[in-house]
């Protein structure tokens, strides 16, 4: 890979709040080495900014190694940029030509509110995972290995469904603004496992709920959110998160009253 | 220790309430479009008796529509496209405002964009509900002329079929919507095993293959039928 620099033209979202309306200012990056990431070359335009007295862009970010899911915006109508698989703090200026356009939107959707220019507000995520996103029943110590036998294919399954990083590129690409690939994937990595088993009618119908009253939209199979997933999620979770709340809503029993399920 | 929230999912309880979902929304568009995709197959497949003779194709249609089933078939139909249809327009309106009102500057393309056909179901439905009324009028309630066939008098659809479509804007509009049926099948038959739930990482491919085979065949063979009497004129 060639060691030189870039000089991009950014058009970038600029919003002060979610009361105030938005508008794209453009933004020249100069000097940009092929080797900083997206989120290094913003810093880079940043530092500028403050140098001139600005506000500086504000963006989501926490870990810069693709795995915590702070980060992500939309870089050309792309989700996470241009590449497969790729969160935007591990997408590499390298990906970019000299003299480019790069017009940068933060994720849009109803349930996910701008709270400053490029960063959105995706506590709807955490209210759906609050709602079954996790095991509440008693499963006692660490067992013996192989104690507790898991289908390998069902562990494989289950391990590729909590590669989901909750970053919100799928809500983001999606046409409906759907969080169902989101969903499908935390139903699918719990209820997969022995212990996820147990709370598994419940679990489906509650994020199910939680999800429609967000308002997120209905899948219409476009394909768009695996696509545009870092963690490339399968729409095939989707599927199977269809199965699991038509089985549940026909063999779910009532809950008694009062705490505990 | 805190437990699944059950009480925010009351309203919720209720099997009917399912339908109510996103999720189970799909489910009856997918039933109710699978409903109609097995009719146009079945509508395809006896036209071809075109070809056989002007008499196969009238006795077919005689046969068809003396009878009770008809009413029966009729029905089935008749709600499914309406289930369809209502609740088609019930998933885009949630759908858009779950959009937002503010898009994006540019759109999705390469590798991460979506393809036209599912992008624009919604519009091709709309398209195809106009199609099924218009032809509803030229043929079932289009001008009747009378035929015999071995001593059984009966409506003379072969001649008022080829009539029309030696027409050449009757001609180009059949082909633009028969077209548009394959696209709209060709996303609608590999969905409906997604939201049947069916579908899975092993045979995603295959359903994929079902829905483009299964648009070619209804869309090709239904084709066949305009294009010939056109060329024959």
């Amino acid at each position: 890979m060639k060691d030189h620099t870039l000089k991009l033209k950014l058009k970038v979202w600029r919003q002060a709040s979610s009361k105030t309306l938005g508008r794209f200012v453009e933004y020249e990056a100069s000097e940009v080495s092929t080797h900083s990431s997206f989120l290094e070359m913003i810093d880079q335009v940043n530092e500028g900014l403050i140098k001139k007295g600005e506000e500086p862009i504000t963006f989501d970010h926490d870990c810069r190694e693709g795995i915590c899911g702070s980060c992500g915006f939309m870089i050309n109508g792309e989700a996470h940029g241009p590449l497969k698989g790729t969160t935007v703090c591990q997408l590499h200026m390298r990906n970019f030509k000299d003299g480019e356009t790069l017009t940068i939107e933060p994720w849009r959707a109803q349930a996910f509110p701008i709270i400053k220019d490029l960063m959105v507000d995706r506590s709807a995520f955490d209210r759906i995972i609050a709602k079954g996103g996790y095991i509440s029943v008693d499963t006692g110590n660490a067992p013996d290995a192989n104690s507790l036998p898991v289908p390998k294919p069902d562990a494989d399954d289950a391990f590729m469904s909590a590669a989901c990083i909750a970053c919100g590129a799928c809500v983001a690409s999606c046409k409906n603004a759907s969080a169902m690939l989101f969903v499908s994937a935390k139903v699918n990595h719990l209820s997969l496992l022995p212990q996820g088993g147990v709370e598994r009618p419940e679990r489906v119908h509650s994020m199910v709920a939680q999800m429609d009253a967000e308002g997120f939209g209905a899948c219409t199979s476009t394909g768009s959110c695996s696509a545009s997933c870092p963690k490339e999620i399968s729409l095939s979770n989707i599927a199977k998160l269809n199965r699991e709340l038509l089985f549940s809503a026909l063999t779910r029993r009532q809950a008694p009253s009062g705490d505990g399920v | 220790m805190q437990s699944v929230d059950l009480n925010s999912v009351k309203s919720f309880r209720c099997p009917s309430n399912y339908f109510f979902t996103s999720v189970g929304k799909k489910l009856v568009m997918g039933i109710s479009g699978l409903v109609w995709a097995g009719f146009v197959m079945g509508h395809m497949a006896g036209n071809m008796l075109m070809f056989i003779s002007p008499g196969a194709y009238n006795s077919y249609g005689h046969a068809l529509t003396s009878g009770g089933l008809i009413y029966v078939v009729e029905t089935v139909l008749l709600t499914a496209l309406s289930i369809h249809v209502f609740f088609a327009v019930w998933l885009t309106v949630d759908n858009r405002r779950a959009r937002g009102s503010q898009g994006y500057a540019l759109s999705q393309k390469g590798s991460k964009g979506a393809s036209i056909a599912s992008r624009t179901m919604a519009a091709q439905g709309s398209l195809i509900l106009a199609f099924i009324i218009f032809h509803l009028i030229t043929f079932k309630f289009g001008p009747v002329y009378e035929t015999t066939v071995n001593g059984v008098q009966m409506r003379d659809l072969h001649r008022l079929m080829v009539e029309v479509f030696q027409q050449p804007g009757y001609f180009a509009w059949y082909v633009f919507c028969l077209v548009l049926l394959g696209v709209h099948l060709r996303h609608g038959i590999s969905s409906i095993f997604q939201s049947l739930g069916v579908l899975n990482s092993n045979n995603q491919a295959t359903f994929q293959k079902v829905g483009i085979v299964y648009a070619i065949v209804v869309s090709l063979g239904f084709l066949s039928q305009p294009i010939s009497v056109f060329l024959s004129r």
